[in-house]
Parts: C-alpha cells; structure tokens; sequence
C-alpha cells in the first residue's frame, strides 16, 4: 500500500535553494519506495531557531501552527513530515507546546482567525529519517537496491536537529547509529568510530560568527580524513551547506586542502536504488561525491531475482 | 522593573519563555563543557542562572553570551534537571531585545532579526537577500570586501544551481501573505498583553 504524507519541504529546498538538490533525491528515493509526499499548499517558514530575537513565542509557533492548519483541511489524517532538520525541529516543538498547553492553543487559534484559518491539534510532526526507520523498515530500504554502494567509506555525520533535543526513537544522544546502519543497508561502509558525528557545524552562526563555526567545520572534516573516509554523509541540510561550502574559505584561511564531499542519506539511497546523478541530486554539489557519480554512472545495476 | 521590585528571578519567571526553570538549575555545570562555543562567551548558563538568581539584572541582559547559543541542544540532553537550557537563553536573549538592552552590534542578534524579517515578509525565506543584508550590514564598501572574499562560495554555489541571481526579483513566496501579516499582528499583540509589554 503507497504510504501518504503531508510534506513540509521548506525554505532551503525551493528551486535553486541551497538544499534543492535534497528535495531531488527525496523525489527519487520516495518514487522508489512507493511513499507519497504531497506538499501542504501555501506553506510557510517554520522560523527556523535562530529567528529568536524577532519572533518571540507566540508568533513563532502561530507561524508553525499555520502549516499544520493547512495540512489538517487539505491532507486530512496525514502525518507532516520535513526533510529539513531545523523545520522538523520548529514544528516538533510548537505540536508539543500546543498539545500541552490549551492556553496557548487558543492563543494560537485567535492569531489564526486573522487568516481565516484554525487548528484543531491533530498534527504529528515526522521527520523523512522517521518514516524510513519506523514506516518503511531497514528490511524494505535494502530490497530496492541494484548498486550496492561497496568500497565507499562514509562519515555518518548527524548532527545536532535530528538528534536533539527529540532525536529518533530508540537512538541515544551521544552516538546514534541509525545513519550508520542506513549507510551499510545500501552497501556502503559505514565509519563507525567517526567521533565528530553529533558535534555542532556552527548552524546559522556561520553566517554571524563565521570564524568561530569554521572551526567546528574545520574538525568536523578533518576526523573524517583521519578516519580514511571518502565522503560524510548527514541528514541535516544546514549540516550539509555548512560543511560542504566552507571548505573552500578553510583553506583560504588556514593552508589546508580540505576537500571532502559531503552527501545526504537520501542521495545513498537514490544511488543505490539506480538513480541517475542527475535524478540524485549529485549535480548540486560544490565539492564533487566522485564515487558516488562513479557508481550512478557506471555500475551495471544487479539483476532482481 | 518596579512590579518586581527588585526581585530579577520573579521577572525572569513571568516575562521570559521557559523562565519559570531557571530556579530548578542545581549549579553543576554540566551546560558549561557541553557548549560548542564554550570558548566564546563569558558566561555559561550555568553562571547565568546564578546571576539571575543573585539579582544581577544589567550584567544579564547586556551579556554577549546568549546570543553565541548554536541551538545544538547539547545543554538540553545532558542537564540531569532535564531543562529547556538553549530554549532559556533565547528567553533571555528576546527579552533582552525587547528592553533594548541587548548588545547593538553583536553579530547573531542581528542576524536574528534581519531572518525573523526576511522570512516573515514574504512567508518564506529568500536565501539571496538574506546573504546580502549580512553582507551588506556594515555599509557598502565593507559589504563589497566581504562579498570578494566569499566569491569562491558564491561561484560555488551558483555552478551547483544551489543560489538564485533572481530571487532578488521574483522571490519564493508564500499566496496568502496578507494572512500571514495579519495573523502575525494579532500574535505580537496577544503576547505583548500576557508579556505585560503594552502598559
């Protein structure tokens, strides 16, 4: 049975946005395992977490709430779910706050009215990495797979969204391993002792304290070269501008030749399902994922028995 | 503040989101070696909570150091009390802002501001102008010597059709902006009253 969902893209996956080439691969990756994402009409930013200082409370999770209002009138019964880290985050926090607190719903709901709209509390907010795990199983994410991504070492670096304050079920804080385990259900070689795996990029502070976040940024590339890696690979878009883009200006700054690519899950998944480069986003990339193009163009894809 | 009279923690508690946590910190300073840019600031949360505690209501919201919050969450999961720390300092840094006492130039709350508008006029993001408004904050020849710097990344970007030269003029955008405005008037409104902002 398709499995359905209200999709919540956000701001960093519109056409020519800085995580486009993710909604690509989510594209690919969901076409394959028959999973539906109808994007909620009209949807707006979720605030992010560093709109703090403008948005205050309320506004903030009016702003979210706008989104689930939308998803209950015309996806009704859907779950929401985001591909973006910060996105799935916002949205998490404002369900939880809404459902705890009947004051604040209906501060919420009398902000709404102004947009002719009203939330009756249904949402359940998911994130893509959710829907893989629980909804579909790491049983149904390998069958699919006609190129196994072997010999390829990959960094599982996730972050800080998708692992705190929520973080997936069943996970740990400090070192969890569902990254890892998608990266070997496709075939690739996961890095298991990369220590930089939940560390902090710097997040939105890369634009306002470049240097301080670089330095994150710095480390964070430099353990998956010791670690022998080819590429990381992370489920957070912000994780993935930050890590990717600023290599260059690390190597301006300091002398060094970092140039490691840096990869979502859902282009693994795509790649091993028998996307082409295009079709897995892998032509939106500042730093090329050489073995990852390699196999999508090259690699006969194995026959299903 | 003479509602409080005097009493900082008491205003803390009614007019700072999750404020009402800051008496339950127990001064371990686990916040303290689990921040990323611990480097960076002069006052841990852990500092901060006693200095709210103590009544030191200008050294608190004129600090740098809530505004140097990641939003990594690491204080969060590893506070044996379980409290909303990162959710505090932005408590703090908003409240700070709304006195106007927050430190003018400090990068990240510009930054703050300059998102919480670009997202909001339109509903959704506009990556390019955002980049230029940091960019560009410090004046135009300043704005220029950065943007020369950065043109790598840029360049980058624009080969990897991740930047949009014409989101300038045709941005992405939200149908209902009208609503959007309206609902978030009303929103401003209703937390001014409950925050006590409008006497």
């Amino acid at each position: 049975m398709k499995k359905e969902y209200a999709f919540y893209p956000g701001c960093s996956s519109q056409l020519r946005g800085s995580a486009s080439n993710y909604l690509t691969s989510v594209n690919s990756m969901c076409e394959t395992l028959d999973i539906k994402m109808t994007p909620i009409p009209d949807w707006n930013c979720c605030g992010a977490s560093i709109s703090y200082a403008g948005s205050g409370e309320l506004a903030r999770h009016v702003m979210n709430a706008r989104n689930f209002a939308l998803a209950e009138t015309h996806l009704p019964g859907q779950d929401v779910v985001a591909t973006c880290a910060a996105c799935w985050l916002g949205a998490k926090e404002t369900q939880e706050k809404l459902d705890a607190s009947s004051q604040l719903l209906a501060e919420t709901n009398e902000a709404l009215k102004q947009a002719g709209l009203k939330y009756e509390a249904k949402a359940q907010v998911r994130h893509m990495v959710e829907v893989l795990i629980e909804d579909i199983g790491y049983e149904s994410i390998a069958k699919p797979v006609v190129k196994p991504l072997e010999g390829v070492k990959f960094a599982g670096y996730v972050g800080c969204q998708t692992n705190r304050p929520f973080g997936i079920a069943g996970e740990s804080f400090e070192n969890p391993m569902y990254l890892d385990k998608m990266v070997e259900t496709v075939g690739g070689e996961p890095l298991t002792k990369y220590e930089q795996k939940v560390s902090c990029c710097g997040g939105a502070l890369a634009f306002s304290e470049p240097d301080k976040s670089q330095k994150q940024i710095k480390q964070i590339v430099e353990s998956a070269y010791d670690h022998g890696a080819d590429m990381i690979v992370t489920p957070c878009p912000l994780c993935q501008a930050n890590v990717e883009i600023y290599q260059s200006e690390i190597n301006r700054k300091h002398g060094t030749k970092l140039a490691m690519p840096v990869a979502y899950y859902s282009q693994l998944l795509a790649v091993a399902y028998g996307a082409t480069p295009k079709q897995a986003g892998l032509d939106g990339h500042v730093i090329q994922p050489k073995k990852l193009q390699d196999i999508a163009i090259k690699v006969v894809p194995l026959k299903k028995a | 503040m003479s509602d409080y009279a005097g009493d900082f923690l008491r205003e803390v508690e009614a007019r700072v989101e999750e404020g009402e946590w800051v008496k339950m910190c127990m001064q371990c300073g686990v916040c303290a070696g689990s921040c990323p840019f611990g480097e960076h600031w002069e006052h841990s949360p852990q500092k901060i909570f006693m200095m709210i505690r103590a009544g030191k209501r200008e050294e608190v919201l004129t600090s740098d150091s809530m505004w140097m919050c990641t939003s990594c969450y690491n204080c969060v999961v590893r506070c044996p009390r379980e409290l909303p720390i990162t959710q505090i300092m932005h408590g703090l840094a908003t409240y700070a802002e709304r006195l106007g006492l927050a430190p003018k130039m400090q990068p990240t709350r510009r930054f703050s501001l300059v998102f919480w508008n670009n997202c909001t006029k339109t509903g959704r993001v506009n990556e390019l102008k955002l980049v230029m408004q940091v960019y560009f904050r410090n004046g135009f020849i300043a704005g220029l010597k950065e943007a020369w710097n950065m043109r790598r990344v840029g360049l980058g970007l624009l080969l990897a059709k991740r930047m949009n030269p014409f989101e300038l003029f045709l941005p992405h955008r939200c149908k209902d902006q009208k609503g959007i405005q309206a609902m978030l008037k009303k929103a401003y409104e209703i937390e001014d009253r409950k925050r006590g902002f409008d006497s």
